[in-house]
């Protein structure tokens, strides 16, 4: 069937981008917040001054007169990641993972790039083509994240990283962003990354889609997710829970990855988190949302908070809703 | 709770406010709903002829009464050289023209253009009668007078048969001597009117002549027609004095009632009148902005209306805009379509209506492809960010003037109208789109694109449809039934149609529990 029945989606509890829009950020994220999120070099700022782990900034190019000194900045680097601090949707980052001495630059795809095309791609985000309304923007470099190997059979020519929900202070729903050839790198679902729910119990996997259908393995690498698995999963949970805190944004989207020799890291927070997480999850956000907006006092202990999710929001805690997925596997595979 | 009931109530107070004024000016001010209404206009010139002998002149013509079921858009009177005034008198308005001295033909002139109204409000007449005057009859017509009165009186039940027996009586095609010694030898049409109100009087009813003008389309040297009002059971009722029909014939001009004469001409002679009528077919819409301006209704003062002919234009454009704005309202957050800059469409859909439909969007396509063929060489030639869209700007408008100058020399007219398209506008389309197209490949672009076309052009369709043109400019209160949409609309959290597509796999899920 192309189009779900309105009613049915309702009754799985689908929130739509109007509901979205009108009760969850509207209502919960206020405007002035923004700005934190937004930009992320306060981000970072933000986190380190609360304790969490972000990637190191390497340095910020903030005039156009500068960019000529970006050679003698990256010099010293052998990998590292161009990011407008305004940017959204992933727009306008650029990752080189190696260069020789003859000014040459490789991309993860192994695209070579001089030094000159690096300098107008910093000259465009200074520019502001990748900030919101094109406003004149801050470019920030930081080092590479290494790919944990735990996720190396999961992952083509990318660090995929692991989005969470975190509603009022609660993490409410998590998936895993897989980068493959047709994504580019990139962790980004509508370019054809692929979307592993992620049971908030436990870490592991629980549905993946890409392109909004159901795939069963990564389409690269050909690993079937049913093993995949997410290591210090409360760890990445309390940094998620402690955005709240550090931000005041009660509808969140906390992006993190998993560093190979620094561990869970936040690397982007959202105010804006899309909603096809359901889709990778097979479940909706509204019973959940409904549940914290039904508790009173937000305990201010973010590992409290992890508990309680952890607690209501496990997936073999609700019943059936496990079985549903693996069901649908079986019966696609005989086909 | 408390926000979402006072959007309602302002949602609805917009709503009456601005039907409120629609329903006012339907009703109250005569606006026609609908576009093409049309409405007869009439305009008719009364031509007074006379001799003057060189004394001083003054010329008396009786005008016709305005009542509520008619509008006279314009009265005019002229005659050269002669000082003129409109009086008031007790059977309604004299027109008099004055001259202390003339000699040999003259002629004066007076001009009305009127129409009816279509929801005329009846105004209360305190019109009474005099007593009958007694006619004095010498003693052979006093007898044939009073057996015709008995004749007819036989035949009659009431004042109305009574009146219309005795004018058949008078009219019938074989008279017999009673008639013919009252009605005398072509007697003309004044003295039977005359001879009809004195036998009416000797019954004891009142009755009173009334001259009236059939409006008929294009028609010369008219005279007025007699008509006996006869005041019966608190009214005045119209005789035709040919056929004893009683009511006013539809195309009737009543123009004058009671004893005064029609024209008076003293220090001159062979004086004459005729009337000449045309017909014009005007828009009702034309006709109730011109009847309200001159009769200043407050609403009208401070309207569109009151503005010069070419601000009235441009807001006639500007008023169209909200009409788009709600379609990409609608599109966007019930369709869920996607567009490349949120009322960029609307910018497309407007220039679409100068270019007209089909030329506008090959105009559009082949500006934007060319526009991103050189944006991408742009791109290679690493220039900074607001030099390249100035850039981009410079190529759309050698890419329109290419257009233009090309089409020219083709003969292909149409295409020149390229010009229409707003040109910031598209270098930013491009712009974006080449963006999109980097960094989310080209079905990104596609999707955007079209999405963009198709909501330019629904938003085009209504924006040109005649009835939506017309609502929109001669109804702006419409404005405020379409901000209230637009409130409601902005209530609501269901899902978009594109979300239902979206969520599409989910559908196979059984619902928990």
């Amino acid at each position: 069937m192309l189009l779900a029945s309105a009613k049915k989606l309702r009754s799985l509890g689908i929130i739509g981008m109007n509901q979205r829009n009108f009760g969850l950020i509207s209502r919960y994220n206020p405007r002035h917040l923004y700005p934190l999120v937004d930009d992320k070099l306060k981000t970072k700022l933000l986190a380190q001054k609360a304790g969490i782990t972000v990637p190191t900034l390497l340095g910020t190019i903030e005039f156009q007169h500068d960019v000529k000194l970006l050679g003698k900045i990256l010099q010293p680097y052998e990998q590292f990641v161009i990011k407008p601090t305004k940017g959204s949707g992933g727009k306008g980052i650029l990752v080189i993972i190696k260069h020789d001495d003859h000014q040459q630059y490789f991309k993860p795809s192994g695209e070579t790039l001089q030094l000159a095309d690096i300098e107008r791609h910093v000259s465009n985000i200074i520019s502001g083509l990748h900030s919101l309304g094109g406003k004149p923007d801050t470019v920030m470099i930081e080092s590479l994240i290494q790919l944990d190997p735990v996720f190396a059979d999961y992952s083509y020519e990318g660090i995929p990283d692991i989005r969470i929900i975190v509603f009022r202070g609660y993490p409410i729903m998590a998936m895993l962003r897989l980068t493959t050839h047709a994504s580019d790198g990139k962790a980004n679902l509508h370019q054809g990354a692929v979307g592993v729910g992620i049971d908030i119990g436990t870490g592991n996997a629980l549905h993946a889609v890409q392109f909004g259908e159901t795939v069963l393995h990564h389409p690269d690498t050909q690993k079937t997710f049913s093993e995949l698995a997410i290591p210090h999963w409360d760890k990445l949970l309390q940094l998620a829970a402690a955005c709240y805190d550090m931000t005041g944004l009660g509808y969140l989207g906390a992006d993190l990855v998993l560093d190979r020799d620094k561990g869970p890291m936040i690397i982007e927070l959202n105010a804006r988190p899309g909603l096809s997480i359901q889709v990778a999850n097979f479940a909706g956000l509204a019973p959940r949302v409904t549940l914290i907006e039904s508790i009173e006092q937000i305990d201010p202990d973010p590992v409290q908070r992890t508990l309680f999710s952890k607690k209501h929001f496990a997936q073999n805690n609700a019943n059936n809703d496990r079985a549903m997925p693996r069901l649908e596997r079986t019966r696609k595979a005989d086909r | 709770m408390n926000v979402k009931l006072r959007l309602y109530v302002i949602v609805i107070l917009l709503m009456s406010l601005g039907i409120g004024v629609i329903v006012y000016k339907h009703y109250i001010l005569g606006f026609p709903l609908l576009p093409d209404q049309k409405k007869a206009v009439w305009s008719v010139e009364a031509r007074i002829d006379f001799t003057a002998r060189g004394d001083p002149v003054i010329v008396s013509f009786a005008l016709p009464p305005q009542t509520p079921d008619i509008i006279f858009t314009q009265e005019e009177f002229a005659s050269p050289d002669y000082g003129f005034s409109e009086l008031p008198s007790t059977s309604g308005r004299r027109a008099q023209w004055s001259k202390r001295s003339a000699n040999g033909h003259q002629t004066a002139y007076y001009r009305l253009s009127m129409h009816e109204v279509d929801h005329a409000i009846p105004s209360i007449t305190n019109d009474l009668p005099t007593e009958p005057k007694k006619p004095e009859f010498d003693e052979l017509h006093k007898t044939a007078a009073t057996t015709l009165l008995d004749q007819v009186r036989n035949k009659s039940a009431n004042t109305e048969t009574f009146t219309r027996e005795l004018i058949t009586t008078l009219n019938s095609g074989a008279p017999n001597q009673n008639q013919s010694l009252l009605l005398k030898e072509q007697a003309s049409e004044d003295y039977k009117t005359q001879l009809i109100i004195d036998l009416l009087a000797l019954e004891g009813i009142s009755a009173r002549i009334v001259r009236g003008l059939y409006l008929q389309s294009n028609r010369r040297k008219q005279s007025l027609s007699n008509f006996v009002e006869v005041y019966i059971g608190n009214e005045w009722l119209l005789f035709n004095q040919a056929t004893g029909k009683i009511g006013k014939p539809k195309n009737l001009l009543i123009w004058q009632s009671g004893d005064e004469s029609l024209l008076d001409v003293i220090g001159g002679k062979d004086s004459k009148i005729s009337f000449s009528i045309i017909k014009n077919v005007q828009s009702t819409r034309n006709l109730a902005v011109k009847d309200n301006l001159n009769q200043q209704a407050t609403l009208m003062d401070f309207s569109i209306y009151s503005l010069p002919i070419e601000q009235q234009n441009a807001f006639k454009m500007i008023l169209l805009l909200p009409i788009g704005a709600l379609i990409v309202v609608i599109m966007r957050l019930i369709i869920g379509i996607r567009t490349s800059g949120t009322f960029m469409p609307i910018l497309i859909a407007l220039a679409l209506i100068q270019t007209t439909l089909i030329s506008g969007i090959i105009l559009f396509l082949i500006v934007i492809s060319i526009g991103l063929l050189i944006r991408s060489y742009l791109s290679r030639l690493n220039l900074l960010f607001v030099a390249r869209i100035s850039a981009v700007i410079i190529v759309v408008i050698v890419i329109m003037a290419g257009i233009s100058i090309i089409s020219n020399k083709f003969g292909i007219d149409q295409a020149m109208s390229v010009t229409f398209f707003p040109m910031i506008i598209l270098s930013w389309t491009i712009e974006r789109m080449s963006v999109l197209w980097e960094e989310d490949g080209p079905r990104e672009v596609l999707i955007q694109g079209s999405g963009s076309l198709l909501t330019a052009v629904i938003a085009y369709l209504f924006m040109t449809n005649r009835t939506i043109e017309y609502l929109t400019f001669n109804f702006p209160e419409l404005m405020l039934v379409n901000l209230a949409f637009i409130l409601i609309l902005g209530q609501y959290t269901g899902y978009r149609l594109s979300e239902l597509y979206r969520f599409h796999s989910l559908d196979r899920r059984n619902a928990p529990r």
